[in-house]
């Protein structure tokens, strides 16, 4: 079955959301494109916008590779998905209060207690401990693929550090730059405005022995970070510090930055470093890059962390299959977007399934991340998929199983031309007293023929994401809750296969 | 501001003018070997000096030749006062302190560093090597100008001119210091042809050739221009122009923190005896001995305003 084109339908027309950009496609000269297909490297190049990678050799700076051809998504098919968002967000926080306290969820055997017991992203540290404002993710990257007009999947989740915001961006200043013209012609949503709704999330979120304006700062692990750009960017952004572990320090449980004209305190710090090198003194003792008390100060009420220490449980692999029962569970609604149909192979059954047609299936380590560790069972020669085979034997409850998804493609500039290219989107949900969710998102692509892998250390690109404005054309269709039907069908599926 | 970031910023600016100062030495000392003006490796040798970089040149191994010193200070990145070293510490430090330079200011580093990564002493050489040398001054500029002209000017920008300025300071006392020194035994000949070249040169090198000229309008004698480079307020690139700026930006540091910082009284201290010295008060104690001492003050001044405003506790 060819993938869903979310472009040009089957009978080769042009689909809705992408006529008013087709339109100008066709008046573009294709010379043209190829000549801003170049300015937009050099533009990317020249502002420093790369990330690092290493144990590859060469150079350790590379740029993500943009494409200038945009992916679209009309008013209405934004809104479900942001519906659907807000609501897996809000479930995913209550689950984390839940294990971190009553455990009720595990109490009444929704979700294998062993799961989080056993869960290594599961801090003990954290039992107990009322979080200010009772977030935990304030800000989650989730990641949605498509499969069909109506057919939007949740991949997987991102609750600890979510990455790619400053893509999403910077991907609309150069499309801004490079085609000015075009959004004459198509209103699409504005997404600048992502660092001010994250700082007055931020804002909301000062600890409860904050009187004054909150300070806020920027925690990154430093330049070598394969993010740093991003850390920068967003701290720039907002107008707050961009701090090391080095430039902090903790005095009587409370938390200053090294200013030249002394210390100051810090109130709201946006880490963006795992939990395990925030604090020596709590977690690993060899980390140089963490704030040495930093975690005391945290439960003495003088700072809050975001993203919370211990979100980790939230969005390991072994958990996924089970976040639409706690939408169920704990707010007592339908869910408004579909799990990817799961096998777990902790289960007998599933294992077999998985073992018996492993050609067809992705199969995943769950606490792998970034693309690595995963086997795409019709990507993979007989010998990968016997080696693989093996270590699922071993280790069973390691990994979990799902079908090869046809990803939707979307038509993508690459050497020969306008050619489909499979597509995935990871919006940011950011939630302070109320939930913000900037329109879009970063959509990631695999550059090379025919993969699934958007990863950007496996070859993937990006794309700017453009959520029309409601036109006369695409008002919410009234029967808003039938469109979400087919979602709520996907959804019963999975469950009945997963959990 | 972080104090990280001021170290980072300060040290930044260091580099710039570092790689600047570099690119100034090599151009003359490649001019004056093409004038024949010496044939040997004084010349060369004075450069290392100058450059602190006579150790690590004769530990590299290998013949010394004028192409050899070049390809040192100016392409070799495992040498740390290079030219491309320089250029990449300077721009690494910017890429670490992205959020506190404009964007202009970063554009403007990096795209430095992007082209000087693509040449090599065998490429420049075929263009000609005083385009190259040209071309580190001209972004040196062009950062510096960046600078002042789009960013705010609050300690960010304060760090900024501290770094060009004891930098700048350092490098004219070791320029002065050594050259003096090579070149005080040929100058029997005051006002002939060598004389004009080699003074001339160095006047060159600190772009004071022809504020000289306009100043004394007579020939050029080493007294003068240890003058012009020491005690002239109104020269960009002397000590006094360089410590009276000093002084301004700590003297604002010290008033929006409303602290006593001892680098403060330090620098103040330096810049009294410029203001207030003569060309003989120099003489009298020697300026070989006059410069050395000035090196070493202004390092320690370096050294206090990381200790006020860098290492906070």
């Amino acid at each position: 079955m060819p993938a869903f084109d979310e472009m040009t339908d089957a009978a080769g027309a042009i689909r809705a959301p992408y006529r008013g950009y087709a339109q100008w496609l066709q008046t573009a000269q294709s010379d043209r494109l190829q000549q801003r297909r170049h300015e937009a490297d050099t533009l990317f190049r020249r502002l420093g916008i790369t990330f690092a990678v290493y144990g590859e050799g060469g150079d350790t700076e590379r740029l993500i590779p943009f494409d200038i051809v945009p992916r679209i998504l009309s008013a209405s098919e934004w809104a479900r998905l942001r519906r659907g968002l807000e609501q897996r967000v809000k479930a995913l926080n209550a689950f984390l209060d839940d294990i971190y306290h009553d455990k009720a969820i595990l109490r009444e055997g929704k979700i294998p207690a062993d799961l989080i017991t056993g869960n290594e992203q599961y801090t003990a540290a954290m039992a107990g401990f009322k979080v200010p404002h009772g977030i935990y993710s304030h800000i989650a990257g989730i990641d949605l693929v498509r499969t069909g007009e109506d057919e939007f999947f949740v991949l997987e989740d991102n609750a600890r550090t979510p990455s790619g915001v400053s893509y999403m961006l910077e991907n609309r200043e150069a499309m801004m730059r490079l085609f000015p013209e075009l959004f004459g012609a198509v209103r699409v949503a504005p997404v600048g405005h992502y660092p001010d709704a994250l700082l007055q999330t931020l804002r909301e979120c000062a600890p409860p022995n904050c009187n004054d304006e909150p300070t806020v700062a920027l925690l990154t692990p430093g330049v070598f970070n394969s993010a740093y750009f991003e850390h920068v960017f967003l701290a720039e952004q907002m107008g707050i510090e961009l701090v090391e572990g080095s430039d902090l320090v903790v005095r009587d449980n409370r938390v200053y930055m090294r200013m030249v004209g002394g210390l100051k305190r810090v109130d709201v710090l946006y880490r963006r470093l795992d939990d395990a090198f925030l604090d020596p003194q709590a977690f690993r003792k060899d980390s140089m890059i963490g704030v040495p008390g930093l975690f005391a100060a945290y439960k003495a009420g003088n700072i809050t962390i975001t993203n919370a220490v211990g979100t980790g449980v939230a969005d390991d692999k072994s958990i996924y299959p089970y976040v639409p029962e706690m939408v169920r569970f704990y707010l007592a609604e339908e869910p408004l977007l579909a799990n990817v149909p799961t096998y777990i192979l902790r289960r007998p059954d599933d294992l077999k399934y998985t073992l018996e047609h492993l050609p067809e299936l992705v199969v995943k380590e769950v606490h792998g991340s970034g693309g690595y560790g995963m086997l795409v069972g019709p990507r993979s020669s007989k010998a990968e998929i016997e080696a693989f085979r093996a270590k699922i034997i071993a280790k069973p409850e390691a990994y979990i199983a799902q079908p090869t998804l046809a990803l939707s493609t979307c038509p993508t500039f690459v050497d020969q031309g306008l050619a489909p290219r499979h597509v995935d989107l990871r919006p940011f949900v950011l939630s302070g007293n109320t939930t913000r969710i900037v329109p879009g998102g970063l959509t990631r692509v695999a550059l090379r023929e025919g993969s699934l892998v958007v990863n950007s250390s496996q070859g993937g690109g990006t794309k700017d994401t453009w959520i029309l404005e409601p036109g006369p054309l695409d008002a919410p269709p009234a029967d808003m809750q039938a469109a979400d039907t087919p979602t709520g069908q996907a959804q019963s599926q999975t469950s009945s296969g997963a959990v | 501001m972080l104090s990280r970031a001021a170290d980072n910023l300060y040290w930044m600016m260091r580099y710039v003018e570092r790689a600047e100062n570099m690119a100034r030495m090599l151009d003359v000392t490649h001019r004056m070997s093409l004038m024949g003006a010496d044939a040997g490796m004084n010349q060369w040798n004075a450069t290392l000096i100058i450059a602190g970089c006579e150790k690590p040149f004769a530990l590299r191994g290998g013949a010394a030749s004028p192409r050899s010193v070049i390809d040192f200070l100016a392409f070799e990145r495992e040498n740390p006062s290079s030219i491309a070293a320089c250029l990449l510490a300077a721009r690494e430090n910017a890429r670490a302190m992205r959020a506190q330079i404009t964007n202009e200011a970063w554009e403007s580093i990096n795209a430095a560093w992007l082209e000087m990564r693509t040449l090599s002493l065998d490429k420049v050489e075929s263009d000609g090597l005083r385009g190259f040398f040209d071309w580190v001054r001209d972004r040196s500029h062009l950062f510096r100008g960046v600078a002042e002209g789009t960013m705010q000017r609050g300690d960010a920008y304060r760090f900024m001119r501290l770094g060009t300025l004891i930098e700048r300071a350092d490098s004219t006392a070791r320029i002065l210091d050594v050259k003096y020194h090579i070149l005080l035994p040929s100058s029997k000949d005051v006002g002939g042809a060598v004389d004009y070249y080699q003074w001339g040169a160095l006047l060159r090198s600190v772009s004071s050739f022809r504020i000289y000229r306009q100043i004394y309008r007579d020939a050029i004698t080493p007294l003068r221009v240890a003058e012009l480079l020491v005690l002239r307020d109104d020269m960009p690139r002397s000590l006094h122009a360089c410590f009276g700026e000093i002084v301004e930006i700590l003297d604002e540091l010290r008033r929006d923190y409303r602290r006593d910082f001892p680098s403060v009284r330090l620098a103040e201290r330096i810049l009294m005896q410029l203001r207030y010295g003569s060309i003989d008060d120099i003489l009298s104690v020697g300026l070989h001995e006059y410069l050395t001492e000035a090196i070493d003050r202004n390092i320690e001044l370096g050294v206090a305003i990381a200790q006020d405003f860098m290492h906070t506790a």
